[in-house]
């Protein structure tokens, strides 16, 4: 079976390392990647880590003829952008994997709370499944219509899940994340000039952060329970990848081996997760400097019993894990295939 | 063939060659945490904690 795929807004980033996953797929042929921007431009001009591997050049198609080619579209558009595209991409039949957060949230209340805008296809939200296999496999499988999680928002999600599910916290949950510079997108600004971002750990969102809507969102459903997140993000000195540290504080101190178990149970057949809990090794805890290029997460956890505190931590690669790779694993799941398949490679060390 | 035991601290299989001796030092693949042979026996493994569990990086 040979699934033809659009890759729609591929010049940035995430459109970058879509293409590149796409481009090993075994069961994937592209079958155009648009670019208003760099339409006719070979891919390789903007993508240069692609050279040698493909002569594809950018469409300037508009979204609906481009993705009338396709079986599925994956959407790497800016945000607020997929919102008016989507309703028009889905009377073409197409499957749509959507990037961006236009879709994430279930509650369209959330939308007015979190990103500031009505949006305006409330009973569409419903339709789509959000894009982490790790919590949502079943439902990815056949789906015609997903919604990639936020970068910050899989790390958390995927750290805090086993521990939201087995316990119960006495309050918000906290949540610390660390990001690199490729997470700010591909396009510069002021902010982003090497001279300004080169050696920060800047706190750049110390409240309010718009994926905590999601971690809140995924969180819920998967304890049972209304639970709330205080999140802060922190750009730091790395181009690539995601280190969330989480405090849940709880009534008990848990065992390390009921940890341990929490964590098993919902982990221990995941192709994509690893328990990253060494007492001796150079790594002793979760580090996204040994999850870069892949789409691995890298969790663990620790326990401060005086406080009855437990941290968990989570490491991915932003742009893979957190965005095209866990896109593809749920594309492969939509068209039951193998969803290792593109993906199953390690990752790069030292880097 | 080794011998498969299960990890007593967080539960992940842990395999042992057969031909192990006493005193040799095992890893659990998941938590790194370090047992010492104790004996082997009609195809079973007794470990116990290896002790020099606890380093400290100093950091």
């Amino acid at each position: 079976m040979t699934i033809k795929v659009s890759v729609i807004g591929a010049s940035g980033y995430v459109g970058g390392e879509l293409l590149r996953i796409l481009l090993t797929h075994r069961d994937v042929e592209i079958v155009n990647a648009t670019s208003r921007q760099h339409a006719g431009e070979y891919v390789h001009k903007v993508h240069p880590n692609l050279k040698g591997m493909t002569n594809l050049k950018f469409s300037g198609e508009d979204a609906v003829a481009a993705a009338a080619k396709a079986d599925v579209a994956f959407l790497a558009l800016p945000h607020k952008a997929s919102v008016q595209v989507v309703p028009k991409l889905m009377e073409t039949g197409v499957r749509i994997i959507d990037m961006s957060a236009d879709y994430r949230l279930k509650d369209p209340g959330k939308y007015v709370e979190w990103y500031g805008y009505a949006h305006p296809y409330p009973d569409l939200l419903k339709k789509f499944v959000y894009g982490l296999p790790e919590l949502h496999r079943e439902e990815l499988r056949g789906a015609k219509y997903v919604s990639a999680p936020g970068c910050m928002a899989a790390s958390a999600i995927i750290g805090l899940a086993p521990l939201m599910k087995a316990f119960e916290a006495t309050g918000p949950i906290v949540v610390d994340a660390k990001i690199g510079s490729s997470g700010a997108g591909g396009k510069p600004s002021p902010s982003t000039h090497f001279s300004e971002r080169f050696g920060v750990i800047r706190p750049y969102k110390p409240a309010g952060h718009r994926h905590a809507a999601e971690i809140e969102q995924e969180l819920s459903i998967v304890s049972g329970r209304d639970i709330k997140v205080a999140m802060s993000a922190h750009a730091v000195n790395i181009v690539r990848g995601i280190l969330t540290t989480s405090h849940v504080f709880l009534t008990e101190a848990p065992t390390q081996q009921q940890l341990w178990k929490a964590y098993r149970d919902m982990y221990g057949s995941e192709p994509f997760v690893r328990f990253m809990m060494d007492r001796t090794g150079l790594y002793r805890y979760p580090d996204p400097k040994v999850v870069i290029g892949s789409n691995f997460a890298d969790v663990g956890f620790a326990v401060e019993s005086r406080l009855k505190r437990v941290i968990a931590l989570s490491a991915i690669d932003n742009l893979i894990k957190g965005a095209a790779g866990s896109a593809v694993q749920s594309m492969n799941l939509m068209f039951g295939l193998d969803e290792r398949e593109g993906l199953n490679v390690p990752a790069i060390h030292p880097v | 063939m080794p011998i498969v035991t299960k990890c007593k601290e967080c539960g992940a299989d842990i395999e042992v060659p057969d031909d192990a001796l006493p005193g040799e030092i095992v890893s659990c693949p998941d938590c790194g945490i370090e047992y010492e042979v104790v004996k082997i026996e009609n195809g079973k493994v007794d470990l116990k904690l290896a002790e020099n569990v606890g380093e400290d990086w100093g950091e």
